[in-house]
């Protein structure tokens, strides 16, 4: 039964952490920071501008393989894996 | 050949190409039905679950709507892919676990109760069948603009390819045409955007031509879009807000929870094997919607310095409106485009001042439609954009209608009123109320109502307010009972239609609206459509409140919330159910 606690605890740890990302870089970046950031320039793009409509995107894929891939590590870990089922 | 009958080829052997599908996936059983007996792959889910969100709206109307709000349009962009992050790490891994095939189902068994899942159930129907009307339209607008038939014979057209593959192959059917219509509308999505960006900045991905310069030359394309738009006495395109930073943050909240709550969305999880593609699957599905997320602002920004620079020529010049190219001709003809030659000199100009801009109407949809006949791409092209947008709106389509009949027949006919009924009467029934949902949508969409406009933001609206906090609290929640969360969804689902009543008006007849649709009387500014994120809120407060004073759930409650929570024994579960 701990196990799973445990598990389950691990799982909010890394949400946590994933969604104070998508928070940052979508949110912050490319709303409430935007001003700023504006005056940093990648090539053409505006930063602020950037993120808002290009790179706040990448992250979010980034973002779910990186949970994906850490939670199956989870799984496995915590022995809460599905490869016994039938 | 002629464009025309190239049109006619190209949409033709699209059609064909779904036709066969569906005769090739039939469904036997109401796993097959209702969830393609969880055997699709995560990639081709995530192919499909991309078909299925990217709607006639995002496909033809999206990258016109940022090229008018420029920095503004960023909430769509944002918001409409968000939600994914939402949707892999809050929901769609749990609620695969949970093993069922409907969302009403979820929280119906973990709020233990009937009214719950009664409640779910005319949430999913308002939402889906709104939505739905919109796509009804898209079909009939492009047979009409495209084909030149008849609005109401293209909506007709469009409803009996439909029917063909979502009556006989219910989910497994929808899947596969899904992956098909994936493919067909990236390339037509794709294909002008990469003409288009190789022309203006000589660099092929319009990702990277959007932060290029302009070819032959050291200004830098966005740079140069301001710059013009400025001398016309516009607005900076990178930098205009939508009336307001904090309304951009709500907004872009409203929809990224709308997103991660709309049923059609979440059922398509249903679909995969195991727990763990169920979270893979939504990063495939977001690779994909990316694919053409990513690619409009480029098309946008580029389609609207192309106009500016058709109208305004880059050498100081106006348009002479006698020697004007045949594809504004085209549009102006089909009612999306208007010039009026104020000042009687021939010529046309664009400006942000009423009084001496001659350009009185640019639809926005034009972005997109016209956009290979603007950059002179070939009849194919063109051909390709129209079967396309058919594939967004009939993807999008089948799978609201799946939605809708299978929250009427499991939900409704088994779930409630008929529960001993065989499955070949409820694969019967899912049918019939398959015919009977695509018969209702086309006669919406045959005869609009009148608060058609502003229904799609209603159905992010109720999604974002009810459906998703609901979803939430039952995972992660173990507390969470019936009474906070009936209360909680009546609650957010009060909160926001009476804030979007209040000013567009009861049921959107402007004459109802008791507070007038008026900037000044908002709430923080804030627009009536990005309100499902306060509704959302309220939800999760009342909830809370209510769960805290009431009986806790029964024990049997608890240890289904422990089970959902890890992924050991989802194939259990589900080889349980037959």
């Amino acid at each position: 039964m701990s196990q799973k606690a445990d598990y389950w605890k691990a799982n909010l740890r890394l949400i946590g952490l994933c969604l104070a990302i998508w928070f940052v870089v979508s949110f912050v970046f490319g709303i409430i920071l935007v001003e700023p950031l504006n005056n940093i320039r990648l090539g053409g793009y505006k930063l602020g501008f950037w993120f808002a409509q290009q790179g706040s995107m990448y992250i979010f894929v980034a973002l779910i393989f990186f949970y994906a891939n850490r939670m199956g590590k989870l799984d496995r870990a915590h022995d809460v894996h599905e490869d016994k089922d039938v | 050949m002629s464009l025309q009958a190239m049109t006619y080829l190209v949409v033709g052997m699209t059609f064909a190409l779904y036709i066969g599908i569906a005769i090739w996936s039939r469904a036997s059983t109401t796993k097959d039905f209702y969830v393609a007996g969880s055997h699709i792959h995560p990639v081709a889910n995530g192919m499909a679950t991309a078909a299925d969100w990217m709607s006639a709206a995002s496909f033809i109307s999206m990258a016109g709507l940022i090229a008018f709000m420029g920095y503004g349009g960023s909430v769509f962009l944002m918001g409409w892919t968000g939600g994914y992050v939402l949707l892999a790490m809050l929901l769609a891994p749990y609620l695969r676990k949970f093993g069922k095939f409907t969302v009403p189902e979820f929280i119906g068994d973990r709020y233990y109760s009937k009214t719950a899942r009664i409640v779910a159930v005319v949430c999913l129907i308002v939402a889906s069948v709104t939505y739905v009307i919109g796509q009804m339209k898209g079909i009939g607008v492009a047979f009409s603009r495209f084909l030149e038939v008849d609005y109401n014979v293209g909506l007709v057209i469009g409803m009996g390819i439909v029917f063909v593959y979502a009556v006989l192959g219910g989910m497994k059917g929808i899947t596969y045409t899904q992956i098909a219509q994936y493919c067909v509308l990236i390339f037509a999505y794709t294909i002008p955007a990469i003409f288009i960006s190789m022309q203006l900045t000589g660099m092929p991905i319009p990702q990277l031509g959007l932060g290029s310069t302009m070819a032959g030359s050291e200004v830098y394309l966005l740079d140069r879009l301001d710059q013009v738009l400025n001398d016309l006495g516009f607005a900076d395109y990178t930098t205009q807000a939508r009336l307001s930073y904090l309304n951009m943050f709500v907004y872009t909240f409203s929809l990224m929870i709308g997103t991660a709550g709309l049923p059609h969305v979440i059922i398509r999880f249903f679909t995969v094997p195991k727990v763990k593609d169920a979270r893979s699957s939504a990063g495939w599905a977001l690779v994909f919607i990316a694919i053409l997320y990513t690619t409009a602002p480029g098309v946008a920004a580029m389609a609207r310095l192309n106009l500016i620079e058709t109208i305004n020529h880059p050498d100081g010049t106006q348009l002479v409106y006698a020697e004007r190219p045949t594809w504004v001709k085209k549009w102006e003809e089909t009612g999306l485009l208007a010039f009026e030659d104020k000042n009687g000199d021939g010529e046309i100009s664009y400006a942000a001042d009423p009084a001496v801009n001659e350009v009185t109407l640019i639809d926005r949809d034009i972005m997109v439609l016209a956009n290979p006949e603007i950059a002179g791409l070939p009849n194919w092209v063109i051909a390709l954009v129209a079967a396309g947008g058919l594939a967004a709106a009939l993807s999008t389509a089948a799978g609201l209608l799946l939605a809708i009949s299978s929250a009427i027949s499991h939900d409704l006919l088994k779930g409630v009123f008929k529960p001993n009924i065989t499955e070949q009467q409820e694969l019967l029934a899912s049918r019939i109320a398959m015919a009977f949902a695509i018969l209702v949508a086309g006669y919406l969409g045959f005869n609009p109502p009148d608060f058609a406009a502003g229904t799609v933001a209603l159905a992010f609206g109720l999604a974002a307010s009810s459906i998703f906090p609901a979803l939430m609290m039952g995972i992660f929640n173990k507390n969470m009972n019936k009474e906070g969360a009936i209360a909680g969804m009546v609650a957010g689902l009060g909160v926001t239609l009476l804030y979007v009543f209040q000013h567009k008006g009861i049921m959107f007849i402007a004459s109802t609206s008791f507070m007038g649709d008026l900037p000044q009387n908002w709430f923080l500014g804030i627009e009536p459509n990005a309100f499902g994120g306060i509704g959302a809120l309220v939800n999760f407060a009342v909830a809370y409140g209510v769960s805290k004073v009431t009986a806790p759930p029964p024990e049997h409650i608890q240890h289904i919330v422990e089970d959902i929570r890890v992924p050991q024994g989802a194939g259990a579960a589900v080889s349980l159910d037959h």
